[in-house]
This record gives structure tokens, C-alpha cells and sequence, in this order.
């Protein structure tokens, strides 16, 4: 039934993500519980002994107590030390399951599923906020659960020895565990709501200044943008200001409720020890008892703030994971055909929302053994008809056919192991030039990868690095230059065995000399029988290309 | 403030003790009645009040002293991203700096309202109720004074040992955050190489292959609360067990045996959270320590402690002679280059990319300090000059402009904000802005940047060149003003960087013919060494 309402919301669903470690769970509960209950037990003991001490019996009828005393006392700190392993190791196993899902869920919705999604909010969701869900699986799963049974514990064994202070202390508790938490949470999402604003204003601020500092400078306009976010600061700091002081009430509240349970307890069994209904010799331990039972409460409050830091979190993740997967692999796929051109036949494709069709029944075909160049203002859908031939994309009406089978009809997979785009904007891994090559074949041995980086002109600058093509290329490509990026992108797909091979832009960020090298490597392709097409916006050499498209008004036309 | 809630918070857990103590002896040995000890009651509920306040206290001046500081940290960071740094910090890096000097807060809360009060409560807290238990009984008082110094030895100690695997920790995080990140920016080049699956795979190892190195890191990290909380608990039995063997015997009274008990762990707990909020202080403070390694960065152009006057560019010629460059590490883009820029002259630089040419101009713009030979202007040393009062006689378009978040027409007048309503219609006309200024919902007084309108490359490029035509400054650098445009657009521009340049002194960068068809002289820069070219 609990599972039932948690699989309601993203968090209860990020909460359910335990469900496959519930051992591990189970015994980070029990041993929460047990640390805490020896704290009691060590407490009440204690209190015990001193006041039975203190009728001055035999040293021996003191025994047991004394060694129960020294038991809790060793066994608390050590379920302590297994509790914190146990729920950490929980909370990273939990962690790497959720960021496996997360991983595989997004794998199907890119690009197509992600359309109007910035890459850093992307990594922002997949690092930061699964990060953030550790809190939730390591401080606000099992501290309600080791509550609940140490409070019932307590509150029975009070009530065994006195039924009046077992009252008076399941009403503190109920408070110190309902109460306090709540007005913390109260207090942090208040506070959350209004500064939400001011730190957005204040990022923007920062953000601003880091990354447009240069024209800022530049403009001599420094103090105007050092006074904004001066403004802006100081706002927020009245904001956190006024919060600070609701935050700290209701810390207070847990702390008065926690000192003020003892007393309650021992002022309600007073009446009990003159009647005779209560031993004096247990008052002590009464008291004691009332006190060391808050233990398991005190970590409430923060359960409950991390639940509304995390809650966020689960949600954001999922906006991106739950995301309806627009491309789908056909249930039976049918095997490649081992030859034949690749051709669309009356595609037409609009972007949903977008301003219109950009492709409107056309038609195209590129063969084995030919080179096309496709041209165009930017904007026209030349991407886009990039992205529908490898499948990224499904196009509205019309279809594409490989070798005369239908693209949708085929593992999405194999496709693009016969049909290779080299995109525009082709990420670079931060690890080695030669990795990066790799990706287009894993397989593919050192003597091949410097094959391929010759063959899109890098021979020169590979052999000037000092630790060739092992250099680093930086984080997404930092420590090299757009053209050198884009000529790792080209070699990758050479590196391939696919059949047709697609560049988008390869040469946007060259020089003209550098541009021409570059497409006529392209271009020699073909005499390996591959199907080349090469997408740009201004071509050096026409004459190089067996034909030239211009996509116009949504069809293709030879120049 | 935090030392006074100290002191007041260690007299009412004294004072709670000890009337706690003679209410539950009076009423047990002395047979009390509820009245006789009522007054008693009456000033712990008023004691616990005022715990309830201290503890509220301790987290309101915590939390206020986080907010204070990190405001004070961004204040400095900004000013020095601005004064010393500018642009000189990745894109990458800004967006992760952002977050931890707003975010960073409540990381530093942590170390504000619940590390510091301790460390403060641990000063205070142990001393008086040892000296107060001293009062009562001087055995229980020496089991204390012994065991409360072993656990700050073995802290000690253990933090020690402790703190080269946690730094190692901390590194292989964030090697393993940027290797999710890595992959989850490459997805779609993964995916178009038909490698995202067999990837999903190593995003499984990676995580468990780190599970495995924290838990290794936690099992000795979490040893030193284990020595803490094992001192502590035994600490707490053997005062009981010693009290109760004297109660026993007769030389003690309830009063005095109870009083010891309650304080005894009272005494251990400061300590014992202190050691436990190490760990989450830590935290807080590696997002202060992230912006101070910021901060602490040298600065990239220096300031001269004299500074003379910056000399006018448009009188005198602006040279470079036998200026060198190279980034940290790299080999060098910038080879003995000398160039002369002659007061309202157009000088054209082109060659091949990576070739240095963005390089060269935030050499002149003093965004960047050269390795080697002078910069001058007028025969006057730019290192002499301030570089603020350097970088105010120029006028910009960089490879990349910034939107920034205002209205339009105030980002149209970065380098001037006086320039007049009709001036600025002027500006909109020759870079070709009309009829995106017509496209938006305010016209000029729309939002553009982060939370407003989003602009294409291509408008961003004419807001940047718009900018320089309104600016006043006689030295002008444009850096592939055209890139993003199609040939059309190109055509239309080349008009306007045309006006642009008129009257002053330009350098324009471009592999592009179009915006450099009007050049007096051509200069072509190939691996980092300056040659003429011939104009054809």
C-alpha cells in the first residue's frame, strides 16, 4: 500500500529505487534502531543503578545493571559504525542503479526527444541532481522508520513502569517528531520560494560577468555591472537574513521539546511515587529515558528538509527520463540489404511548432560510388535532412529507403553503422585524439586510426604534438581548434565501414585552402565505393562533387 | 555572539542538571511532595525554554554568518573576474562557479551553524561541567578529565590519517562527475556511431568501481567516530559505575551522584559533534575553497603602480614589435611579430585557423600579456598603462559577442550608453537590424539574453557590429564580424563594417573576402608569423 502512494510521485519513485536492495535497507533500519536503542538503554541503566546504588544494597545485587551499563555503552557505538556503512553503501549502490536507468532512458530520446533542451541542463540533471538524491537514501528514508519503532520502544517500556509518563512522553515525542520537523520544513520552503528569485537575478549577475567580462572591460562599463549584482546580493542577503531567523526557531523548538520531555516526565510521575503506583528507585530512570529517547527524533528535521531539497531533484529528472521516445526500434527488424542507394521518396518534414515544412515532398537519391554536395542558406533544413537519413528523425509523410528497405523497418543500430553522419557540432571526449578517432570503430587498431586522421589532412599537426596522436583534446574539444575538431569528426567516419557517409558542415571553420583539402578528401572517398554527401553553405570546388543540390522551398534542385 | 551563547549554554546545562538531580532525589530518598518541589519545576521548564532559544540562537547567527560571507566571496570574485580576469575564465567553468557562489551557501551553513557552535560549545561546555562535577565528586571528575582529551587526541590523529583518502576521494569525484558528463554531452555523437549502449555499460562499472574506493575511504573515515563515540559511551558507564560503587558505599549522595550522570554525557557531546560535523564542514568549505581558487588566480594583465597616460590612437600609431606567445603548456601561436597599425588606416588579417589571429587581437585589447617583445602606442609602452584606460579607446566585436540579459537598446549601447535615440536608429540601419528590431514584441525595448529573447548567431553578430558603430573609440577590432552569416547577409555587411572603420583605425580579422575587400593593406598570418600580402 506504501509502495502504491510512493509510486505516485518522482520521489516516492526515486525513494522506490531501493526496492532492489531492500536487504541492504532493512539492515540499515535495524541498525539505526539498535544504536539508538542502546542509547536509551545506557541512559535508563544508568539512572537505574545510581538510584538503586543509592539505597546502598549489596555491591553484588548491582552487578547486572553495571554490566548492562558497560554493554549498551560498547554496542551503541558499534551499530553506530555499521549503520552509517551500511546506509552509505545503500546510497551508492542506489546511485549508480538510478544513473544506469537515467543513462539508458536517455539513450532512445536523443536528439529528436530532447529538442529545446540545452546541453548543460542536460549534465546539470544527470550529475548534479541524481547526485543530490544520495541525501534522500542516506537521511530521509530510514530516520522516519528508526523513529517510529524506537519512539513505540520507549514510549511502551515507559508506560510498563509508569502508564501516566508513557503518555506524557508519546505526546513530546509526537510533538519533538511532528511538530518540529514540520516547522522546519515550513520555515526552508518559505525560504526557498522567496529567494528563489533573487538568486536567479544574482546568477545571471555572475554568470554575466564571468563570461562576458572581456567586453564588459572593454566598454569600460566594469562598475555598472559590479553595481547590479552589488543590488542584487544585498537583496538576497536581507532575504537570507529575515530566513535565518525562522530557520532558527524552529531548531529551537526541537531542542526545548527535547530538554523539556525529561522534565514533563519526571513532573508526571511525582504524583505516582507518593501514591505508591511507582517505585522511586525507577524515577531517575524514568527521566533518563524520556531524555535519551529524542536521539531517534532529532534527525526528523532534517529528514524533512531533504525531502523538499530532493523532491526537486527527482522530479527534474524524470521531466527529461519520462519523456515519450520518439524514435522507436521496429519490434522485428529486417537485416540491412547489402547494397543499393539510399533514397528519400516524397519526405516531408516539419518541426513540430516550427515555422512550416522545411523538406515538402521531396525526392533524392544518393548511389554507391557518388559524391553530392547539398547547399543552402543556413536554416533550410539541410541538418535536418542529415538527421532524418541516419534515423535521428522521422519524417512526416514520405519515406527514406535503404537499398530499398525502409529505414523505419531496420535496427537503428545497423542503420548507422551502414549510414555514418559526421555532424555539425561532433563532440570531442576529453580523453585522447586517437579515442576520439575510435569511437567511428572500436575495433580498429593504432596503424588505421593514423590512417584516417592522414586522410582528413592532420598528418602535420599529429606529428608536431609531442605525444602524437595520444594528446589530450581538452574538456568537449578546449585544447583544439574548430577546424581540428571538425577533421577528427571527418576521420572518425572514415574509421567506419559504413556505406554512406554524411558531413554536416565540415569545413564552416576552416580557411578556404584548408576548406578545399578537406572536401577533396572528402570527396576521394567515393573510389572506395561509399555513397559521400557533404553539407555546406559555401562549396570551393564544385567541379570536385558528382552533382550539387541546393535545398530550396523544401526540394532539392541541381545547380 | 556564538562565544556568549557558549557560555550561557553550558550555565543552563549545568543549571538543568543539578535541579533535575535534586528534584528526582528529593522526591525519591527525602519523599517530596509535587508542591515542595514545584518551584523547581517551574525554573527547568524555563531552562529548557531557554535551551530551546540558545539552540535557535546558535542556527540563526549561523546561517546569517554563511549568507554574509559567501556574499562578501562574490563581491570579491566579481570584482575580480572583472578588474583582473576578464574573459580570461572557460565558458565550461562559469556556469559551475556560478552555482557554488549562490549555492554555495548552504554548504557553508554547515560549517557557520553547526561546526562553529560546536567548536565554541567544545571550548566551554567540557571545562564547566568538569568543574562543576569536580564540586561533587573527584573520581568521576578525573574519569572525565582523562577520557574527554584521549578523544581529541585520537580525532586528531585519525583526521590525520584520514585526510590524504578523502582529498583522493574528492579528486576521483569529480574525475568520475566529468566522465558522466562526458558522456552524457557526447550522447548524440555516441549515438550516431552506434556506441551508446555499449556505453551505458561503463556508467555502471565507473559508479560501482567508485562505490567500491568511498566505501574503502568511509570504512577508516567513519573508524574515527567509532574511537569517539566507543570513548564517549564508556566515558558515560564508568562514571555511572564508579558513582553508583560510592553511592553504594555510602560516601555520596544521590544528589551529587545523579548531577554527575546527567552531565557526563553532556560533557562528551560537543565533542562528539564536533568530530561528526567535520565531515559536512569539510563539504562547505570546498565551495568557498572553489572560489577562492578562483580568486586567488594571478591577474592576467598587470597594472602598472604609476601608470602613465594612455596615449591616443588616433594620433599615433599603435605597434607591436617582436611580440611572442604562448598559452600555458602549448607551443607557441604568436612567433616575433611586429605590426604597425597607422592612425586611420583599415588593416586586414587573415590566414588559416588556430593560426593566433584572435590571440593577437587580445594582445592589443590588453586582455592578454604577451610573452615576450612590447606593445606600444606612440612610442609610450602599453605595459605603462592602465589597461582600463587602454581598453576605453577601443571598440570590439568579438568572435563570440555576449547577449547580455537587459533590452535591446541598452546592449546596442555597451561602449556608449549616451548615444542619442536617433544615433542609435542610425547603427540598426547599416548593420542590417531593422527588421529584426521590427520582429520583436517591444521593438528596442525588448529583453534579449538569458531569460529574455533568444537571438540567432547571425543577430548577435549585428547587435556586436551595431555596438562598434556606436561607439566613439578611435581604434577598432573586429573579430570575424561575418562568420555565422550566409553570403547574402555578408554582402549587406560589408557596408557597414565599411562605416565602421571609416575614420579610425581598424583591424578587421576574417577569412572571408567580403568584409575585407575595402583593407589598405592585407596581412596574412600563418603559424603564428606575420607576412604582407599583395593586394590583388
Amino acid at each position: 500500500m506504501i509502495a502504491a502512494r510512493l509510486e505516485r510521485t518522482p520521489l516516492g519513485r526515486a525513494a522506490l529505487a531501493t526496492r532492489n536492495r531492500w536487504k541492504l535497507f532493512t539492515i540499515s533500519v535495524l541498525l539505526g534502531t539498535g544504536t539508538v536503542l542502546a542509547a536509551v538503554g545506557l541512559l535508563t541503566a544508568s539512572g537505574y543503578l545510581i538510584s538503586r546504588a543509592a539505597e546502598r544494597p549489596e555491591i553484588l545485587s548491582l552487578t547486572v545493571a553495571i554490566v548492562g551499563v558497560r554493554f549498551f555503552g560498547v554496542s551503541r557505538a558499534l551499530l553506530r559504525y555499521g549503520e552509517r556503512l551500511t546506509s552509505h553503501d545503500l546510497a551508492f549502490r542506489t546511485l549508480t542503479d538510478l544513473r544506469g536507468r537515467f543513462f539508458e532512458r536517455l539513450i532512445p530520446l536523443v536528439p529528436a526527444g530532447l529538442d529545446g533542451s540545452r546541453r548543460a541542463d542536460l549534465m546539470s540533471r544527470f550529475v548534479g541532481d541524481v547526485d543530490r538524491l544520495q541525501d534522500l537514501y542516506l537521511r530521509a528514508l530510514s530516520p522516519p522508520l528508526v523513529a517510529i519503532f524506537c519512539s513505540v520502544f520507549c514510549v511502551a517500556l515507559a508506560s510498563i513502569i509508569l502508564p501516566v509518563a508513557g503518555l506524557v512522553l508519546a505526546v513530546m515525542l509526537l510533538l519533538g517528531g511532528l511538530a518540529a520537523p514540520a516547522l522546519t520544513r515550513w520555515a526552508a520552503r518559505t525560504a526557498g520560494r522567496r529567494q528563489s528569485r533573487a538568486r536567479g537575478l544574482l546568477a545571471m549577475d555572475l554568470h554575466e560577468i564571468a563570461v562576458g567580462g572581456a567586453e564588459i572591460a572593454v566598454a569600460g562599463r566594469e562598475s555598472d555591472w559590479l553595481e547590479r549584482s552589488r543590488e542584487d546580493d544585498r537583496h538576497l542577503v536581507s532575504l537570507q537574513r529575515r530566513d535565518a531567523m525562522s530557520g532558527g526557531l524552529a531548531e529551537g523548538l526541537g531542542t526545548l521539546l527535547a530538554v523539556g520531555a525529561a522534565v514533563a516526565v519526571t513532573a508526571a510521575s511525582i504524583p505516582a511515587v507518593h501514591s505508591g503506583e511507582l517505585n522511586g528507585v525507577l524515577l531517575a530512570a524514568l527521566a533518563l529515558l524520556a531524555m535519551a529517547s529524542f536521539e531517534a527524533i532529532t534527525p526528523l528535521s532534517q529528514a524533512a528538509a531533504v525531502i523538499d531539497a530532493t523532491d526537486e531533484a527527482a522530479e527534474r529528472i524524470e521531466e527529461v527520463s519520462e519523456r515519450p521516445v520518439p524514435i522507436l526500434n521496429p519490434e522485428h527488424p529486417r537485416p540491412v540489404p547489402a547494397g543499393g542507394p539510399i533514397r528519400l521518396d516524397g519526405v516531408s518534414f516539419a518541426y513540430p511548432g516550427g515555422d512550416g515544412l522545411l523538406l515538402r515532398d521531396a525526392d533524392l537519391e544518393i548511389r554507391p560510388g557518388e559524391a553530392v554536395a547539398l547547399t543552402g542558406p543556413s536554416g533550410i533544413g539541410k541538418s535536418t535532412l542529415s538527421e532524418l537519413l541516419v534515423r535521428f528523425r522521422d519524417p512526416d509523410r514520405g519515406r527514406i529507403t535503404l537499398g530499398g528497405a525502409d529505414i523505419r523497418d531496420l535496427d537503428q543500430e545497423e542503420l548507422r553503422e551502414a549510414v555514418r553522419l559526421a555532424p555539425q557540432d561532433a563532440y570531442m571526449f576529453n580523453t585522447t585524439i586517437a579515442e576520439n578517432v575510435k569511437l567511428g570503430r572500436p575495433e580498429a587498431d593504432r596503424e588505421r586510426i593514423v590512417e584516417a586522421l592522414a586522410e582528413v589532412g592532420l598528418e602535420d599537426w599529429i606529428n608536431s604534438l609531442p605525444d602524437g596522436i595520444d594528446s589530450l583534446v581538452g574538456e568537449d574539444g578546449s585544447m583544439i581548434s574548430g577546424g581540428q575538431r571538425q577533421r577528427i569528426a571527418a576521420a572518425r567516419v572514415f574509421l567506419s565501414r559504413a556505406r554512406f557517409l554524411i558531413f554536416d558542415e565540415p569545413t564552416a571553420h576552416l580557411d578556404p585552402d584548408g576548406a578545399a583539402a578537406l572536401e577533396s578528401h572528402l570527396v576521394d572517398r567515393r573510389d572506395q565505393g561509399c555513397g559521400i554527401l557533404v553539407i555546406t553553405h559555401t562549396i570551393t570546388d564544385p567541379q570536385a562533387f558528382d552533382r550539387v543540390l541546393e535545398l530550396r522551398d523544401g526540394t532539392f534542385r541541381e545547380v | 555572539m556564538t562565544v556568549g551563547l557558549g557560555f550561557l549554554q553550558a550555565v543552563l546545562i549545568i543549571a538543568q542538571a543539578t535541579l533535575l538531580a535534586k528534584v528526582i532525589a528529593g522526591v525519591f530518598m527525602n519523599g517530596d511532595s509535587f508542591a515542595e518541589v514545584a518551584p523547581w519545576l517551574a525554573w527547568l521548564a524555563a531552562i529548557s525554554v531557554g535551551r530551546g532559544l540558545a539552540a535557535a540562537g546558535f542556527e540563526s547567527a549561523g546561517r546569517f554568518g554563511a549568507a554574509r560571507v559567501m556574499s562578501e566571496l562574490r563581491e570579491k570574485l566579481a570584482r575580480h573576474l572583472l578588474m583582473n580576469r576578464p574573459g580570461a575564465l572557460q565558458a565550461e567553468q562559469s556556469g559551475e562557479l556560478v552555482s557554488s557562489a549562490i549555492e554555495g551557501v548552504a554548504a557553508l551553513e554547515n560549517y557557520f551553524a553547526r561546526y562553529l557552535p560546536q567548536m565554541v560549545l567544545a571550548g566551554i561546555v567540557p571545562v564547566a561541567v568538569l568543574a562543576w562535577v569536580l564540586r561533587y565528586n573527584w573520581e568521576a571528575a578525573a574519569i572525565l578529565a582523562v577520557t574527554a582529551p584521549l578523544i581529541i587526541v585520537f580525532m586528531v590523529l585519525i583526521g590525520l590519517l584520514t585526510e590524504q583518502r578523502t582529498r583522493k576521494r574528492w579528486e576521483r569525484m569529480s574525475r568520475l562527475s566529468s566522465h558522466f558528463l562526458d558522456l552524457v554531452g557526447g550522447l548524440a555523437t555516441l549515438r550516431a556511431n552506434s556506441q551508446a549502449y555499449s556505453q551505458s555499460g561503463s556508467i555502471q562499472a565507473v559508479g560501482e568501481d567508485y562505490r567500491r574506493e568511498t566505501m574503502g575511504a568511509l570504512r577508516v573515515g567513519f573508524l574515527s567516530s567509532l574511537v569517539l563515540e566507543l570513548l564517549a559511551m564508556i566515558g558515560v558507564a564508568m562514571v555511572a559505575t564508579a558513582v553508583g560503587i560510592q553511592l553504594a558505599g555510602g560516601h555520596l549522595e544521590l544528589v551529587a551522584g545523579l548531577t554527575v550522570l546527567l552531565l557526563a554525557p553532556e560533557l562528551y557531546m560537543p565533542l562528539r559533534q564536533l568530530g561528526a560535523q567535520f565531515h559536512a564542514s569539510a563539504d562547505g568549505m570546498a565551495a568557498a575553497e572553489r572560489i577562492f581558487e578562483v580568486i586567488d588566480q594571478p591577474a592576467v594583465v598587470s597594472t602598472p603602480a604609476e601608470p602613465v597616460p594612455a596615449p591616443d590612437p588616433a594620433r599615433w600609431s599603435v605597434a607591436m614589435e617582436g611580440v611572442s606567445y604562448a598559452w600555458p603548456g602549448r607551443e607557441r601561436v604568436l612567433e616575433s611579430i611586429d605590426l604597425e597599425l597607422k592612425p586611420g588606416e583599415t588593416v586586414a588579417l587573415v590566414g588559416p585557423s588556430g593560426g593566433g589571429k584572435s590571440t593577437l587581437a587580445s594582445l592589443l585589447l590588453r586582455l592578454t600579456e604577451p610573452g615576450s617583445g612590447r606593445i606600444s602606442c606612440g612610442g609610450t609602452d602599453l605595459s605603462e598603462v592602465d589597461p582600463q584606460s587602454w581598453r576605453r579607446q577601443i571598440a570590439w566585436v568579438p568572435q563570440r559577442p555576449t547577449v547580455f540579459a537587459d533590452t535591446l537598446a541598452a546592449n546596442l549601447r555597451l561602449f556608449n550608453p549616451q548615444a542619442t535615440d536617433a544615433q542609435l536608429a542610425e547603427a540598426i540601419g547599416v548593420a542590417v537590424l531593422g527588421e529584426v528590431v521590427r520582429g520583436l514584441p517591444d521593438g528596442l525595448e525588448t529583453m534579449v539574453g538569458e531569460g529574455g529573447r533568444r537571438l540567432s548567431a547571425g543577430q548577435t553578430q549585428r547587435i556586436a557590429l551595431a555596438r562598434a558603430l556606436l561607439s566613439e573609440a578611435p581604434l577598432l577590432i573586429l573579430d570575424e564580424p561575418t562568420a555565422h552569416l550566409d553570403q547574402d547577409t555578408e554582402k549587406e555587411l560589408a557596408e557597414a563594417i565599411n562605416e565602421a572603420a571609416s575614420g579610425r583605425t581598424a583591424l578587421i580579422i576574417s577569412h572571408r573576402e567580403q568584409p575585407i575587400a575595402r583593407a589598405d593593406r592585407t596581412l596574412l598570418l600563418n603559424q603564428g608569423r606575420l607576412g604582407e600580402m599583395v593586394n590583388a
